[in-house]
C-alpha cells in the first residue's frame, strides 16, 4: 500500500482571511487508482485542487507527489512549475480552453515545454531545423493519439469554442493528457453531460488508468460516475475529511448520508467520525 | 418577421421625443464649446460668438440620431445614406466654419445671444422642423423593409480575402519593392512612403505584444524611443557605424523591455496598460531633463547618415578615403538615392518583423502567446510560465520598436523627446487594433489609412487628430476586434485554410 | 528644518491633493461600477474648466462678475451641468454599446474618446494657453519666519472647504439613498441586479454623470486656483488621478480621497525638497510601485483568484 501511493495529503490547511476553507485534511491518492473527492458544495474541494495545482499556496500543510523519480514537496513548489516539473495536470469546473484557436493546437499548447526545448527558445524553430520539426511532428502524433481517443478527430480543425458542450470537457481532459501527467485532477467532469456522454467518460476515464497507468483525482457530484470508476473516496464537508474509504463503505457511512441529506434532530457527530476529525494523533 | 419589426417599432411622436432630448443634449454639449470663442487681446480674454455652429451641431445630432433610428427600425437604406450624407456634410460645413474663425469676431455677447444672425437661424429651425416631420410621418407610413444583402457579400469577400492572405501579402510585397520604380523621383512621395513604412514596423512590432499576447502596451514609444536615443547617442559618443548600431539599438530596447516588463506583466490587462504608459511618460521626461545625456528638449541633431553597407557614402562630398554611391555604381550625384536606400531599408527591417512574426506564431512560443492571450490560468495549469512568455513577446516587440527608433534617428538626423509622446504610442496603438489585432496585413492597411491618408489631405490637418481620436472610437463599435480580425490556425490537420474559412462563416 | 516652509508645502498639496481626489473619486466610481478605466475622463475634468472659465466670461461680460459669490456659484453650477452631460454622452458613445464585448475594446474607444475631446476642444477653444485673472484674492498669513511667510489663501481655504462638503455630500448619497443602493448592486452583480428591477443603464449613466460633475468641480478649482488652463491639462491630471484612485484602492470613495491627498502632497513636497522636473516621474513611479506591491491599494480589497 505505501509502495503505491501516488499522493499524499497531510494535515491540509487554506484559510482565506477568516474563512476556514479546508481544515487539516489529510488523505492519500494511489498509483493506477481514480480516487474521488466528493463532498456538497462549499465544502472544499476545488480548493483543494487548487492547492495541489499551485493556484493557491496552502496555509498549512505537506502535499507530497511521489514521481518516478523520488518525493516532490508541491506546496514548495510555485504555480505553473507544478504541472510542468511535477506532472499534475487538471481539468476546470468551468471549462477553460482557448476557444479561439483550433482543437489541434489546444492540444499542441499543451506541450508546450517538450517544443519550447525542441525548438531551442525558438532559435532552433525559427530557421526550422530539422530537430524541431521532428519535435513537431511528434507533438501532432500523440495530439491525434489524444483525439481519437476523446474521438474528436474530426473537429481537429473546428474552434474549440465551437465545439459542443460534452465535446468541450473530453478535449479538456485530453489536453490535461497531452502535458504527460502522472496525477491527473479532473474538477466536475461529468457536469453537463447526458447520460451517454458520461458513460462514454467512465470509459476514458477507466482507460486512462488501466492503459496509461495514471493517478486520477476526481471531484464529481454525480454518483453514479463516482461509485462506478472510482477505487477510493474521500467525503468532505465544511473543509474537513468525515469520510474515507472504498465506494460501498462511503456510501453507507452515516456521516456522509447526513453531510448530504441533513439530519436535524441530532447535531452531535457519530463517535467514530468524531474520532477522525479531532482526535487523529497525528494532527497533534 | 417584417410583422414582428412592424410591431416593434416606435410610433411617430416616440421619435420626435427621441429626436428633441438629443437636440436638447447637443444644444447642451455645444452652447459653450462650440457656441462661444475665448479669444485673446491685449486686455485678457474675451468671447467671439458663433450660435451657428451650434445649431450645425444640433442639426448634425438630431439628423444623426433619425439615421441610427431608421436603422434601427430597418426603415429603407435609401433613406439612411441620404441622412448619413446629410449629417457627413453638415460636420464638414462645420469644420470650414471653424477655419474662419478669427474674421468672425462680434461683442458684446449679451446683443448677440437677443439678435444674432436672425435669418440663419429661422433657416436651421427651418431645417430641423423639416427633419422633425420626415421622422415622423415616415415612421407613419413605415417604410419598406429590406433584405439585408451585405451580410452575404461580406461573407464573401472574407472568404476570398481569408484563402488567399499569402497571395495577397505577396502582391503588397512585390507594389512595395517596386514602388520606387514608379515614383523615383517624387521626393514626397518616397519620404511619405518611408514614414508609412516606419508606421507599419512599428505595428508589427507591436502587433506581438498586443495581438498575439494580448498584452495592452501604452507605451510602445519608449522602445522606440531607446532605438532611437542609443544610435544617436552611440554613434556621438563612440563613432560606431549605423550597422553596428541597429542590433545595438535593437538589443538595448529588448533589455529594456525586460526590465520595464519583468515587474509589471502579471498585471491585468487595463492596470498593464496604465503602467505602461506611466514608463513611457518616465522615459520621456528623463530625456527632457537629463540635459547632459540627451540634450534635453533641444534633443540630439545631426546625427550620422547611414553607408551603403558601409562600402559607399551617399553625401554630395564624400570624406577622405571613401567611395560615394555614385562611384561605386557609376551614377551621377543624386540626393534622391540615399531616400530611396533609406525606403529599401526600412521595407527590409519591416519585413524582417514580418517574417519573424509569421513564423513565431506557429513556434511553441508564438502558440504560448495566443493561449495566453486566451487564458492564462488554463495556461499556467499546463505548465507554461506566463511571466517568462509574456515577457518574451515585450521583448522581441521592443527589440523591433528599437530597430524601428535607430532607422528614424538616422533618418531624420535629428531626434527630441517631442517625436516620442504618449500620442505616438496611441497612432501606433490604433493602428494595430484598426487593422485587427494580430492581422499583419490589416497593420498595412490601418498604417496607410492613418499615416498616408493625412498626410496626402495636408488641409485637413489640424483636423486629423480629432477624426482620428473619433475614428477609434468609431471603429471599436463597429468592429472591436479590428477591420481584418480573423484569426487563422497556425496548423491544419485534416482541413485546406479555404475549407477552414467556409466552414466558420457558415 | 526649516517648519514655515514644510507648513507651506503642506498646505499647497493639500490643496493640490483635494483637486486629485476629486477627480480620483469619478475614475474610481466608473471602475467600482463597470470595471474599466475610464480613459477620457482627464478631458472631463479639462472640458469642466473650459466651462467655468467660459461661464466666468460671459458673466464678465453681462457686467454680473463684479457680485463675486453669483459669479462662483453661477461657475459651479453651469460648469457641473454642462460637463455631466459629456460624462453622459462618453459613456453613452463609446462605452455602452461596448459593454459586454471583450475588455480591451473599451479601453481604447476611452483613448479614442480622449484623443477626440482634447483635440475637438483644442480646434473649438484654440491651442494656446487660457489666462484668467485672480478672483479669489488675499489670505491669512499662517506664520512669518525669516525668509518667508506662510500663506494660506482665500482660495485654498474655499478648495478644501468644497471638497470637503462634497465628499461629504456623495458619501451620503451613496450610503443613503436608492440610487446609491442601485450603484452598489451593480458593482455587485450586474446581471442580477438588472434582474431585480435595478435600472442598470441609468445607474452606469448617473454614475458617469456624478463623476464627471465631480471633475467639472476640480476643473473650475483649478482655472481659479492656477489662473491658466489649456486644452492639455486633463492628460497629465488623468493620469495623476487615476494613480490617487489606485493608490487609495481603486472602487472605494475614501481611498480615492486618501490617494488624492497623498500624491498631492507627494507632488508638493517632491517640487519642494527635490527636484520640481521629475515631479511627474515621482507620481508614476509610484503609480507603478502601488501595482506592483500592493494593487488593491490602501483601502481596497485585496481579489482572490477564481479558478
Amino acid at each position: 500500500m505505501t509502495d503505491n501511493k501516488l499522493l499524499e495529503v497531510e494535515h491540509l490547511t487554506m484559510r482565506f482571511g477568516g474563512l476556514v476553507a479546508i481544515d487539516n485534511l489529510s488523505f492519500n491518492a494511489n498509483k493506477r487508482e481514480i480516487t474521488a473527492i466528493i463532498g456538497p458544495n462549499g465544502a472544499g474541494k476545488t480548493t483543494v485542487f487548487n492547492c495541489l495545482t499551485g493556484f493557491y499556496v496552502p496555509t498549512e500543510g505537506r502535499l507530497t507527489l511521489h514521481a518516478e523519480d523520488g518525493p516532490r514537496l508541491l506546496e514548495r513548489t510555485e504555480g505553473f512549475r507544478i504541472p510542468r516539473n511535477n506532472g499534475v495536470a487538471r481539468t476546470f469546473q468551468n471549462i477553460r480552453l482557448f476557444t479561439g484557436m483550433t482543437v489541434l493546437e489546444n492540444l499542441i499548447v499543451a506541450q508546450h515545454n517538450r517544443l519550447m526545448e525542441a525548438s531551442a527558445f525558438s532559435i532552433a524553430g525559427l530557421f526550422n531545423l530539422g530537430s524541431y520539426a521532428k519535435a513537431e511532428k511528434e507533438a501532432v502524433e500523440k495530439a491525434k493519439f489524444w483525439l481519437e481517443k476523446v474521438g474528436l478527430y474530426e473537429q481537429a480543425d473546428w474552434n474549440a469554442g465551437n465545439l459542443p458542450y460534452g465535446s468541450q470537457r473530453r478535449l479538456e481532459i485530453a489536453r490535461a493528457m497531452c502535458t504527460d501527467p502522472s496525477l491527473l485532477c479532473l474538477d466536475e467532469p461529468a457536469a453537463g453531460l447526458n447520460p451517454r456522454e458520461s458513460a462514454e467518460l467512465n470509459i476514458l476515464l477507466q482507460s486512462i488508468r488501466d492503459d496509461q497507468g495514471v493517478g486520477c483525482l476526481l471531484i464529481e457530484h454525480d454518483m453514479s460516475v463516482v461509485m462506478q470508476i472510482s477505487d477510493h473516496v474521500v467525503v468532505l464537508d465544511y473543509g474537513k475529511k468525515i469520510a474515507d474509504g472504498d465506494p460501498e463503505a462511503v456510501k453507507n457511512d452515516p456521516a456522509v448520508i447526513r453531510a448530504y441529506l441533513g439530519e436535524e434532530e441530532d447535531d452531535e457527530l457519530p463517535p467514530e467520525v468524531a474520532a477522525d476529525l479531532h482526535l487523529d494523533p497525528k494532527a497533534h | 418577421m417584417s410583422a414582428a419589426l412592424a410591431s416593434s417599432r416606435t410610433n411617430g411622436s416616440e421619435v420626435v421625443k427621441e429626436l428633441a432630448f438629443f437636440a436638447v443634449i447637443a444644444l447642451l454639449m455645444s452652447v459653450m464649446l462650440l457656441g462661444v470663442e475665448t479669444v485673446d487681446r491685449p486686455t485678457g480674454l474675451e468671447l467671439a460668438v458663433r450660435w451657428d455652429l451650434v445649431l450645425i451641431a444640433i442639426g448634425s445630432t438630431v439628423i444623426g440620431r433619425l439615421g441610427l433610428i431608421f436603422r434601427r427600425e430597418s426603415i429603407s437604406r435609401l433613406w439612411q445614406a441620404v441622412l448619413i450624407t446629410v449629417t457627413a456634410v453638415a460636420v464638414f460645413e462645420m469644420f470650414v466654419r471653424f477655419r474662419e474663425l478669427d474674421d468672425r469676431w462680434v461683442s458684446p455677447v449679451v446683443l448677440d445671444m437677443a439678435f444674432g444672425s436672425v435669418v440663419s437661424t429661422i433657416l436651421a429651425i427651418a431645417f430641423v422642423v423639416i427633419v422633425f416631420a420626415t421622422a415622423y410621418f415616415t415612421m407613419k407610413v413605415q417604410g419598406a423593409v429590406e433584405v439585408d444583402q451585405s451580410k452575404k457579400l461580406s461573407a464573401k469577400i472574407q472568404l476570398t480575402y481569408r484563402s488567399n492572405t499569402k497571395k495577397i501579402g505577396l502582391i503588397g510585397i512585390v507594389f512595395f519593392f517596386i514602388f520606387p520604380l514608379l515614383f523615383g523621383d517624387d521626393r514626397s512621395a518616397i519620404d511619405l512612403a518611408t514614414l508609412v513604412m516606419i508606421y507599419i514596423m512599428l505595428g508589427w512590432g507591436l502587433n506581438i505584444v498586443v495581438g498575439l499576447a494580448g498584452l495592452l502596451d501604452l507605451g510602445y514609444v519608449a522602445f522606440y524611443a531607446v532605438g532611437a536615443y542609443s544610435y544617436a547617442l552611440l554613434s556621438q559618443n563612440f563613432d560606431l557605424s549605423f550597422w553596428l548600431c541597429l542590433p545595438l539599438a535593437g538589443i538595448f530596447a529588448a533589455s529594456f523591455g525586460i526590465i520595464l516588463g519583468f515587474p509589471v506583466l502579471r498585471l491585468r490587462g487595463d492596470y498593464l496598460a496604465i503602467v505602461t504608459l506611466g514608463f513611457g511618460e518616465i522615459i520621456r521626461v528623463v530625456l527632457i531633463n537629463w540635459y547632459d545625456f540627451t540634450g534635453g528638449p533641444d534633443g540630439i541633431s545631426s546625427i550620422e547618415r547611414p553607408s551603403f553597407f558601409g562600402l559607399a557614402d551617399f553625401s554630395r562630398r564624400v570624406p577622405e578615403g571613401a567611395v560615394s554611391f555614385g562611384d561605386l555604381f557609376g551614377l551621377d550625384y543624386s540626393s534622391m538615392h540615399r531616400l530611396i536606400f533609406l525606403y529599401y531599408l526600412i521595407l527590409v527591417l519591416a519585413l524582417v518583423t514580418n517574417f519573424v512574426t509569421l513564423r513565431l506564431r506557429k513556434l511553441p512560443i508564438g502558440r504560448a502567446w495566443e493561449a495566453l492571450r486566451e487564458d492564462e490560468i488554463a495556461c499556467r495549469s499546463l505548465g507554461i510560465n506566463p511571466t517568462n512568455t509574456k515577457l518574451s513577446a515585450f521583448a522581441i516587440g521592443a527589440m523591433f520598436g528599437g530597430f524601428a527608433g535607430a532607422f528614424f534617428a538616422t533618418r531624420q538626423g535629428f531626434i527630441s523627446p517631442e517625436s516620442f509622446t504618449f500620442l505616438e504610442s496611441a497612432v501606433i496603438l490604433a493602428i494595430v487594433v484598426l487593422g485587427g489585432m494580430g492581422s499583419q496585413i490589416g497593420v498595412v492597411l490601418a498604417a496607410i489609412v492613418m499615416i498616408g491618408f493625412p498626410e496626402m489631405f495636408r488641409e485637413l490637418a489640424e483636423y486629423r487628430m480629432l477624426i482620428f481620436g473619433a475614428g477609434i472610437v468609431a471603429i471599436m463599435l463597429w468592429r472591436p476586434r479590428g477591420l481584418l480580425s480573423f484569426r487563422d490556425p497556425t496548423i491544419l490537420l485534416n482541413m485546406s485554410q479555404k475549407e477552414k474559412v467556409a466552414g466558420e462563416i457558415k | 528644518m526649516d517648519w514655515a516652509y514644510f507648513l507651506q508645502q503642506l498646505i499647497n498639496g493639500l490643496t493640490l491633493g483635494a483637486i486629485y481626489g476629486l477627480i480620483a473619486i469619478g475614475y474610481t466610481m466608473v471602475y467600482g461600477i463597470i470595471g474599466m478605466i475610464n480613459f477620457a475622463h482627464g478631458e472631463i475634468y479639462m472640458i469642466g474648466a473650459f466651462h467655468s472659465l467660459i461661464t466666468f466670461l460671459i458673466c464678465q461680460a453681462a457686467g454680473i462678475s463684479g457680485i463675486l459669490p453669483l459669479t462662483l456659484l453661477l461657475m459651479l453650477f453651469v460648469s457641473m451641468v454642462l460637463t455631466s452631460i459629456y460624462g453622459w454622452g462618453v459613456e453613452r458613445v463609446a462605452y455602452r454599446p461596448l459593454r459586454g464585448s471583450f475588455r480591451l475594446a473599451a479601453l481604447i474607444s476611452a483613448i479614442g474618446m480622449s484623443i477626440f475631446l482634447q483635440n475637438f476642444v483644442q480646434i473649438s477653444q484654440g491651442a494656446r494657453v487660457k489666462p484668467m485673472q485672480p478672483l479669489v484674492e488675499g489670505g491669512i498669513t499662517l506664520m512669518e519666519s525669516a525668509n518667508f511667510d506662510v500663506q494660506l489663501s482665500y482660495m485654498q481655504i474655499v478648495i478644501i472647504v468644497l471638497t470637503f462638503v462634497l465628499m461629504v455630500v456623495f458619501s451620503l448619497l451613496i450610503a443613503k439613498t436608492s440610487l446609491g443602493r442601485a450603484q452598489r448592486a451593480c458593482e455587485q452583480d450586474r446581471t442580477m441586479a438588472g434582474l431585480l428591477g435595478v435600472n442598470v443603464d441609468r445607474t452606469i449613466s448617473t454614475t458617469f454623470v456624478m463623476g464627471a460633475a465631480l471633475a467639472s468641480v476640480a476643473g473650475m478649482m483649478v482655472t481659479l486656483y492656477y489662473g491658466v488652463i489649456d486644452f492639455y491639462i486633463g492628460f497629465l491630471a488623468g493620469v495623476k488621478a487615476f494613480t490617487a484612485a489606485v493608490l487609495g484602492g481603486i472602487g472605494s470613495l475614501p481611498g480615492a480621497m486618501l490617494g488624492g491627498l497623498l500624491i498631492g502632497l507627494i507632488e508638493a513636497f517632491w517640487s519642494g525638497y527635490l527636484t520640481i522636473e521629475y515631479k511627474d516621474v515621482a507620481t508614476f513611479g509610484i503609480l507603478v510601485l502601488v501595482l506592483i506591491f500592493r494593487p488593491w491599494g490602501l483601502l481596497g480589497k485585496p481579489e482572490v483568484e477564481k479558478v
